[in-house]
């Protein structure tokens, strides 16, 4: 058993917090689900178990960001520094929406869909704010 | 995918529309933008309408919480309207508010619950910043799983196109011809936000770089002038500012009646026959990420309880929050096949005198997009179409009988599609 935690969102985050980026897997149609989720969309059954993913895969859909969320301008980024955020496809099948770092997000033009990647743990705030984020970065 | 020829309990039939002017007003809260479209509903009605006579309140709104501090916006709404103590229900649902207002009218009347009922919807947006619309707005995304990627909601559009053009070799320039064309459309529209072209947009700022003895742009034509970073910005790349829906104050809304008492109304009412509803996991989920399962569904749903299909309709009012969402609409309610919006687009097919003309209201892009009172905007736009009442922007050479409109909301987790008849 990787984990026995509940399939919330919580637990998700507290693994991504120990480096893991983890799935439910339905124990009875062995579909994947990422975020992990408590009940199969795929046969709608509640039998689910943990799986941890290799956290490689590719870029499916992205964007550079010049005018950015609250919380990401007072990181810095803004109309002259923006950055990219994506949906990637892992190996494993699932795709997750990212925060896609050490890419030129000023020069748009020269990311592909299809690049590889590697999965990456960003962590922001401070004690009981402190979270880690789910980022991916190119191979 | 398995669709359910549904049908009404009974017919139902707009008999009035009205649509506040689209901007950006100080002066007026959304009481007072549903007031102006409420004031030209009732002079739409040919035979006129005793608002003591309407049943019910339908209103969409999606920030108002954001935007005015104020939710349960209905019952507010009514109170001004003089319908105290009659039922008026807010309906949230991101950009198709009042998209899923005009259905749930539709459903309360065709149940026999009601005869005479107000649909409509009000945003009054901009009380807040550019940043605060683009955190209000974010709110309709996924909030545990989208947003702390950073994603806004032009950016998740913006990773729609990227995937569009992967797949089918869209170019940015086929995202600008969509805003070309919406303009070309909105400029004709009086209530337009941006009631002007891009051309005219571009030849001004020549005009006042002229007159300020500043160096002169050398743009020949618009495309130019929408790939100089300095006259459009990048938003969230490929989007830039001119592939964006505006900020928008406005209101819109429709009176809806049974079939059996429409013609005591008018001579011309404009018939429902089909609606449909669909939704959808966030983009990330989405087995196919060029298009939007909503909107297929809630299309097939409407397709079938018309007795219709995508060949016959002549005009459309389709969602374009974004250029790219414009193109993945008109396939996903049938009109192109996959990554034929790119070809429809360079051939002009959806300008007014195209074969299939979409937006013929400026869309969202040119007329403004005050997200709860877009849907029954659209509807009001076919309404004018069909009724031959659209002035200037009337489609030439079509006498309209059959249209459609098709209202996305947040980044295609939810959609309304709506088909028109005029017999």
């Amino acid at each position: 058993m990787v984990s026995q935690k509940e399939f919330t969102d919580a637990a998700f985050n507290q693994l991504l917090g120990e480096g893991k980026l983890m799935a439910s897997r339905c124990k009875k149609c062995g579909a994947l689900h990422l975020p992990p989720k408590p009940i199969c969309v795929n046969c709608q059954e509640g039998n689910m178990e943990w799986t941890i993913l290799k956290g490689k895969g590719k870029l499916a859909a992205f964007t550079t960001i010049a005018v950015g969320l609250p919380r990401m301008i007072q990181e810095g980024y803004g109309r002259d520094n923006p950055y990219c955020s994506g949906i990637v496809e892992l190996e494993e099948g699932p795709r997750i929406s990212a925060r896609i770092l050490d890419v030129d997000a000023r020069n748009p033009q020269k990311l592909k869909v299809g690049m590889p990647l590697v999965v990456d743990f960003l962590e922001r705030g401070e004690g009981e704010n402190k979270r880690t984020l789910l980022a991916f970065k190119p191979v | 995918m398995y669709v359910k020829k549904r049908r009404l309990g009974r017919g139902v039939a707009i008999v009035g529309a009205g649509v506040s002017k689209f901007g950006s007003f100080s002066d007026k809260t959304s009481r007072d933008l549903f007031i102006e479209a409420f004031n030209e509903l009732k002079q739409s009605v040919d035979r006129g309408i005793d608002p003591k006579d309407i049943e019910a309140l339908y209103l969409g709104n999606h920030i108002g919480e954001y935007c005015e501090g104020q939710s349960l916006m209905a019952p507010i709404i009514a109170g001004y309207l003089g319908m105290i103590p009659k039922p008026a229900t807010r309906v949230e649902n991101a950009c198709v508010s009042s998209g899923v207002a005009l259905r749930e009218g539709i459903i309360a009347i065709a149940s026999g619950l009601y005869d005479i009922v107000l649909v409509g919807g009000v945003e009054k947006m901009t009380t807040l910043s550019t940043e605060g619309v683009t955190d209000a707005l974010g709110s309709a995304l996924d909030a545990l799983y989208e947003t702390p990627a950073g994603f806004t909601f032009p950016g998740i559009y913006a990773a729609m196109a990227t995937t569009y053009m992967d797949k089918y070799g869209a170019k940015e320039e086929h995202f600008m011809k969509v805003a070309i064309k919406n303009h070309n459309n909105g400029a004709l529209n009086p209530k337009a936000q941006f009631n002007t072209t891009i051309k005219d947009i571009m030849n001004g700022r020549i005009a006042k770089a002229k007159q300020k003895g500043q160096p002169i742009p050398t743009w020949v034509d618009e495309i130019e002038f929408l790939k100089d970073p300095k006259a459009n910005p990048v938003v969230a790349w490929p989007m830039k500012l001119f592939d964006c829906s505006p900020i928008t104050d406005g209101a819109s809304c429709l009176l809806l009646v049974a079939e059996e008492v429409a013609k005591s109304f008018t001579d011309t009412p404009v018939y429902v026959i089909g609606t449909g509803q669909g939704s959808d996991y966030p983009l990330y989920e989405r087995e196919d990420m060029t298009t939007i399962l909503a909107a297929k569904f809630a299309a097939q749903e409407a397709y079938a309880m018309a007795g219709v299909k995508p060949e016959d309709i002549q005009i459309a009012e389709v969602h374009d929050c974004f250029t790219i969402a414009e193109l993945v609409g008109i396939e996903d309610i049938g009109f192109f096949p996959s990554g034929g919006a790119i070809k429809a687009i360079e051939e002009g097919l959806t300008a007014r005198d195209g074969a299939k003309p979409i937006n013929t209201s400026g869309g969202l892009k040119s007329k403004g997009h005050p997200v709860g009172a877009t849907g029954t905007a659209q509807a009001a736009e076919i309404w004018l179409q069909m009724r031959g009442q659209a002035g200037a922007r009337q489609v030439p050479g079509k006498d309209i009988s059959l249209a459609l409109t098709h209202n996305v909301g947040g980044s295609g987790p939810t959609c309304a599609i709506h088909i028109y008849e005029r017999r």
